[in-house]
C-alpha cells in the first residue's frame, strides 16, 4: 500500500506515503525542529517509541501529540516547531 | 567545618519554617545548627503549592499572615531565580452573590490589617481572567499575594544561614529532644542554649504532645499552558460549603506557574502518612477544577502528589517556647499556611530567644494553650 | 458512554512477550485483551509496516494469537492503574476505564541515553530509534548514517539501514574486543544467533565496524552535520546526517510500579512462573531484564499460563530450562555490554541531561540525591518524567529512578478525571 495523501504541515499541504508515522512523514517533509526547547533550540524524535516526548507537535489542533505513535490521514493539519 | 563553640540554637527541620527560622538566627548573631534528616524542602516544603496568602479566618491567622507576606516582599529581590516568587496576587471567587456579599464584608478586615483588598464584579472578573467560566459572581481580590518554589527557596536559606556562620547538618536524624540539646541516631549528643523544633508534621515524633496531625493533599501540575490563569484562583465556597467523602474534601484552587503550567488543588483527608494516591478525591479536586476553568479540562495532566501539611485542632501553629521541656520553642502545625507564615514564625521565635518584642502578638500562638481535640475539631 | 467488556486477563505491550503471553492465556479459554501502544503489534523489534516483512517466528506467533481470539487493542496507551484489576486506558484518544481479572506486564525496554555534547541536536536518534523511524516510513536512501552503541541491536539496526540505501559510515561498539569475542564465542551454542548475526554482517560488509569506540560529541546548526568518534585512542570527525546512538537497553518498568510491584535493580521482580510481587500482577520479556526476542517468549508463554491457572503448564519443564537459557542469556549481555566509564565523562557542564526541563549538568550536585535533584532542578519532571534522563541519572549519578506517579503519558486532565470517577470505590 504505497498510494500518497496529503497532510498540511505549519500551511503547506505535503504528499507522503500512507501508513507512515507521523514522525518519519515530518522528517520526509523537511522538517527539523518538531518543538522547541526552554531556550528556543529545536528538537527532534530521539527515541522512536513514544518515550522521549520530543516528537511533540500539534494535530489537528490537540497540542503534545507525540507524532511517532500517530498515523497520517487524510488531511491531517500538523503545527511545528519550524 | 569544625565547629568552635557549641551551638547557641539547634534548628530541628529544614523545611521553609526552619531554614527561615536558622537564617534569620544567624543575622542576629548566634551560632546556629540547623539539622535534618534528609535535605532541606525534602517534606511538606516540597511538596507544598508555594502560595504566599493572607487568610482571614480569625484575628490571629490574618496577623501573622499579614506581617509575613510584607516580610517576603521585602525579602523577594533577594530569593534565587528559581525560587520563582511570582507577585500574581489570589482571587478568592464567588460563585453566587451570597458568597460576594461575605467577600464584601472581609474588604475591611483586610484594610485594617494592611491588606489592599478590593472587590470585582463578574465583568472585572471575567477581564482579569478570561478562562474562567462566565457566570461567576465576582472575587474577591488580594493583589499583593503571591506564589513561590518553596525547595528551592528553602535550599537558598539554608545556603545563606551556612554563609552567615550555621552549621548544617544533613542527612542528620534528630532521636530525642532533651533539655538543652538534641540526641541524634548513632547516639551523637549536640547541646545547644535553645532548640527550635520546627519538624512540620512529624514534630509529634520528637514531642509526642504536640497535637499535630497529618493532612493529605494531593497536587496535580500539567503541562504548559502560558496565559490559562494569571493569579492564583481559590473559591470562596470552600470556607462554608462541604464537599466531603466522609471526611475528606475538596476545593478549587490553582496556581500558575513561572513555567506556565498549573498547579491544581487542593483536597485535603486524615489518613496517617499513607502517601498513595487516593483516586476518587482526585476526581473530584479535578472536576471542580473543571467547573471553574473549563479550559483545565484539556490541559494534561502531567504529574500527581500526594503532602502533608501539619494541621493543629484550632488551625493556628504552634509559635512559641514548650514549658514542659526548658529551652525548647516550637514554630510547628501550620496546616496550609506553612510558607506564608515562615518569615513571621521565624520572627516570633527569635524575638522568643532573643527576649526582645516580637511584631507579631505571639499570645493566639502559645503552643501550650488550651485546644480542643481532634474529633471535637473535625 | 458504553463501558468496556471485563477481560479476564489484560497483557500490556504485544511484543515478543505479550504476545506469547495473550495466546497461552486464551489457548486455556481466558478472555484475553491486549494493550499496544503500537500501530500495529509486534512491539519495538516486530515493528513493520507489513506483516510479511516480519521473520517467521512473528508471523507464527501473530497467527497463533490470532487464531485463539486474543483481542489487541492498538494505539491504546496504559494511562493508570487503579488496581491490579482495574487499569485506566487510553483507547485511540478515548480514555476508559479496563476492569480485568489478571494482568500480565510486557512493556518491553527502552534505549538508555548517556548524555554527551550536542546529543540534542536534530538528527541524533537511538539506535532502536532510527529502526522505528524507518520502519515508520523515514527515507534514508543517500543518508550518511554513524550508527555508535553497544549490543546486539547494532547489527539488525546496520543492515535494515543499508539495506534501505543508506550509506552507513561506520558501526561503533562502545564494548572491547575482547569482550565481543568472548560474547560471540558464547553465541556457539545457539547456532542460529550466529547465522543470524553473520547475515546481518553481510548486508553492511563495506561498513568498517570498529569495538571499543564511540561517540564523544555531534556538532551541528539546527540539525546534525558532523560526530567525533573514538576510535583506538583517537579522535575521528566524521560529516553525517544521522546519528544513531545509544547504550544499551534497560527495562520499562512505570507500568509495573504503578502497580506497586517490586523492582530488582530495575528490572521487574518475578518468580519462576513470571508473578510479581502484587497478587494477579505478573510480568514478563524484557521489563524483567534484557534478553532477547526468543527468551521473552518463553516468559511469556510462562505468564500466559500462569495467569490463565495454569499452574502445571507454567511449571513446564521444559519452558523452566529455556527460561534459565534466557536468563543466563541476559546476565551474558548485561556484564558485555555495560556501558564503559569513559562514557559517563563525556557531558560537560553544559551538556543538557533532563531534555524536557533543559536541566544542564552544571546544575546537578553528584552528591545530591535523586530527590534532592528533582525538586532542586526539576530534572525528570518534564513530559518524559524521567523516561530518558532517569537511565542517564542512574549511569551518571547511581540514582535510583523516580518515583512513578500517575497518570502516565499526560492525558487531558478532563477525560482521566472522568475515568477516575468510573473506578470502583477501594475496598477498604
Amino acid at each position: 500500500m504505497s498510494a500518497d495523501i496529503t497532510i498540511v504541515v505549519d500551511g503547506v499541504p505535503r504528499r507522503v506515503p500512507a501508513g507512515t508515522t507521523l514522525a518519519a512523514a515530518l522528517f520526509r517533509a523537511g522538517v527539523t525542529a518538531f518543538r522547541r526547547d526552554l531556550s528556543d533550540a529545536p528538537r527532534a524524535p530521539l527515541c522512536g517509541m513514544g518515550t522521549c516526548f520530543e516528537c511533540r507537535v500539534v494535530v489537528d489542533g490537540v497540542a503534545e501529540t507525540r507524532s511517532c505513535l500517530v498515523g497520517v490521514r487524510e488531511g491531517m493539519r500538523v503545527e511545528t516547531g519550524q | 567545618m569544625t565547629v568552635s563553640r557549641a551551638p547557641d540554637v539547634i534548628v530541628v527541620g529544614a523545611g521553609l519554617v526552619g531554614t527561615m527560622t536558622a537564617l534569620g538566627l544567624a543575622e542576629a548573631g548566634l551560632q546556629v545548627t540547623l539539622i535534618d534528616h534528609d535535605f532541606p524542602g525534602a517534606g511538606s516544603t516540597g511538596a507544598a503549592m508555594g502560595h504566599i496568602v493572607v487568610m482571614d479566618d480569625t484575628p490571629a491567622q490574618l496577623a501573622l499572615c499579614a506581617h509575613s507576606r510584607t516580610r517576603w516582599n521585602a525579602l523577594s529581590e533577594t530569593l534565587p531565580a528559581d525560587g520563582e516568587h511570582d507577585h500574581c496576587g489570589t482571587l478568592w471567587l464567588a460563585t453566587d452573590g451570597d458568597e460576594l456579599a461575605a467577600a464584601t464584608s472581609r474588604v475591611a478586615g483586610y484594610a485594617a490589617s494592611g491588606v489592599r483588598a478590593e472587590l470585582l464584579d463578574a465583568a472585572a472578573l471575567r477581564e482579569a481572567e478570561p478562562h474562567l467560566r462566565h457566570d461567576l459572581a465576582g472575587a474577591l481580590s488580594v493583589p499583593d499575594d503571591s506564589v513561590c518554589y518553596p525547595p528551592a527557596i528553602a535550599r537558598d536559606l539554608a545556603q545563606r544561614a551556612a554563609e552567615r556562620g550555621a552549621v548544617l547538618r544533613f542527612g542528620a536524624m534528630v532521636t530525642a529532644i532533651e533539655p538543652g540539646g538534641v540526641r541524634l541516631a548513632g547516639n551523637e549528643r549536640i547541646a545547644a542554649g535553645a532548640v527550635v523544633v520546627a519538624g512540620g508534621a512529624t514534630s509529634p515524633q520528637l514531642i509526642p504532645a504536640l497535637p499535630i496531625v497529618p493532612r493529605r493533599g494531593h497536587l496535580v501540575i500539567t503541562d504548559r499552558r502560558p496565559g490559562m490563569v494569571r493569579h492564583q484562583l481559590v473559591e470562596l465556597g470552600y470556607l462554608h460549603s462541604a464537599h466531603t467523602f466522609g471526611g475528606a474534601s475538596v476545593a478549587f484552587n490553582v496556581q500558575p506557574r513561572r513555567t506556565g503550567q498549573l498547579l491544581i488543588g487542593s483536597s485535603r483527608e486524615l489518613v496517617g502518612f499513607k502517601s498513595g494516591i487516593n483516586r476518587r478525591l482526585l476526581a473530584a479536586m479535578l472536576e471542580r477544577a473543571g467547573t471553574f476553568v473549563p479550559a483545565l479540562r484539556e490541559a494534561r495532566a502531567l504529574r500527581t502528589w500526594t503532602g502533608f501539611r501539619p494541621a493543629t485542632p484550632d488551625k493556628l501553629p504552634l509559635i512559641g517556647a514548650w514549658p514542659a521541656i526548658p529551652g525548647v520553642w516550637i514554630a510547628a502545625g501550620h496546616e496550609g499556611l506553612g510558607i506564608t507564615m515562615a518569615p513571621g514564625t521565624a520572627d516570633i521565635v527569635i524575638a522568643g530567644i532573643l527576649g526582645s518584642s516580637s511584631p507579631v502578638d505571639p499570645a493566639p500562638f502559645r503552643p501550650d494553650r488550651p485546644m480542643p481535640t481532634m474529633a471535637e475539631a473535625a | 458512554m458504553k463501558s468496556r467488556a471485563p477481560a479476564d486477563v489484560v497483557v500490556v505491550g504485544a511484543g515478543p512477550a505479550g504476545l506469547a503471553a495473550a495466546s497461552a492465556a486464551a489457548e486455556r479459554g481466558r478472555r484475553v485483551l491486549v494493550i499496544d501502544q503500537g500501530l500495529k503489534p509486534g512491539g519495538q523489534i516486530w515493528r513493520h509496516q507489513h506483516e510479511a516483512d516480519l521473520p517467521r517466528t512473528a508471523q507464527r506467533l501473530m497467527a497463533r494469537a490470532r487464531r485463539a481470539g486474543v483481542t489487541i487493542a492498538s494505539e491504546a496507551r496504559l494511562v493508570d492503574v487503579a488496581s491490579s484489576n482495574e487499569l485506566i486506558v487510553d483507547f485511540r484518544g478515548r480514555i476508559d476505564t479496563q476492569q480485568t481479572g489478571a494482568l500480565i506486564i510486557a512493556s518491553g525496554a527502552r534505549e538508555r541515553f548517556i548524555p554527551f555534547p550536542g546529543w540534542t541536536l536534530p538528527g541524533v536518534v537511538g539506535v532502536g530509534g532510527l529502526q522505528a523511524l524507518l520502519k515508520g516510513g523515514l527515507s534514508v536512501a543517500g543518508a550518511r548514517v554513524v550508527i555508535a552503541g553497544t549490543g546486539p541491536l547494532l547489527f539488525p539496526v546496520a543492515a535494515a539501514l543499508a539495506r534501505a540505501g543508506a550509506q552507513v559510515l561506520v558501526v561503533a561498539e562502545q564494548a572491547s574486543r575482547a569482550a565481543l569475542m568472548a560474547f560471540g564465542m558464547s553465541l556457539v551454542t545457539s547456532p542460529d544467533k550466529m547465522a543470524q548475526a553473520m547475515r546481518y554482517r553481510g548486508a553492511f560488509l563495506a561498513t568498517p565496524f570498529r569495538t571499543a569506540s564511540w561517540v564523544v560529541r555531534a556538532h551541528g546548526h539546527e540539525r546534525l552535520a558532523q560526530v567525533v568518534l573514538q576510535e583506538r585512542g583517537r579522535l575521528r570527525t566524521l560529516d553525517c546526517d544521522w546519528l544513531a546512538t545509544s547504550a544499551g537497553l534497560v527495562p520499562v518498568t512505570d507500568v509495573a510500579e504503578l502497580a506497586g510491584c517490586a523492582l530488582d535493580a530495575g528490572a521487574v521482580r518475578v518468580d519462576a512462573q513470571q508473578a510479581t510481587t502484587v497478587s494477579g500482577v505478573w510480568a514478563a520479556g524484557e521489563c524483567t531484564g534484557v534478553k532477547g526476542d526468543a527468551a521473552a517468549m518463553v516468559e511469556g508463554e510462562i505468564a500466559g499460563r500462569a495467569a490463565a491457572g495454569d499452574a502445571r503448564g507454567a511449571a513446564d519443564r521444559t519452558r523452566a530450562r529455556e527460561r534459565q537459557r534466557g536468563l543466563r542469556f541476559a546476565a551474558r549481555i548485561a556484564r558485555t555490554f555495560a556501558p564503559r566509564a569513559e562514557l559517563l565523562q563525556l557531558a560537560d557542564d553544559a551538556t543538557v541531561i533532563c531534555r524536557c526541563e533543559d536541566v544542564r549538568r552544571g546544575a546537578i550536585d553528584p552528591a545530591w540525591t535523586q530527590r534532592q535533584a528533582k525538586l532542586w532542578t526539576r530534572v525528570g519532571m518534564g513530559a518524559c518524567q524521567g523516561a530518558v534522563c532517569g537511565p542517564a541519572c542512574a549511569a551518571l549519578f547511581g540514582w535510583e529512578g523516580n518515583t512513578v506517579r500517575p497518570p502516565i503519558g499526560g492525558p487531558a486532565c478532563g477525560a482521566w478525571r472522568d475515568a477516575l470517577d468510573r473506578i470502583a470505590p477501594p475496598s477498604s
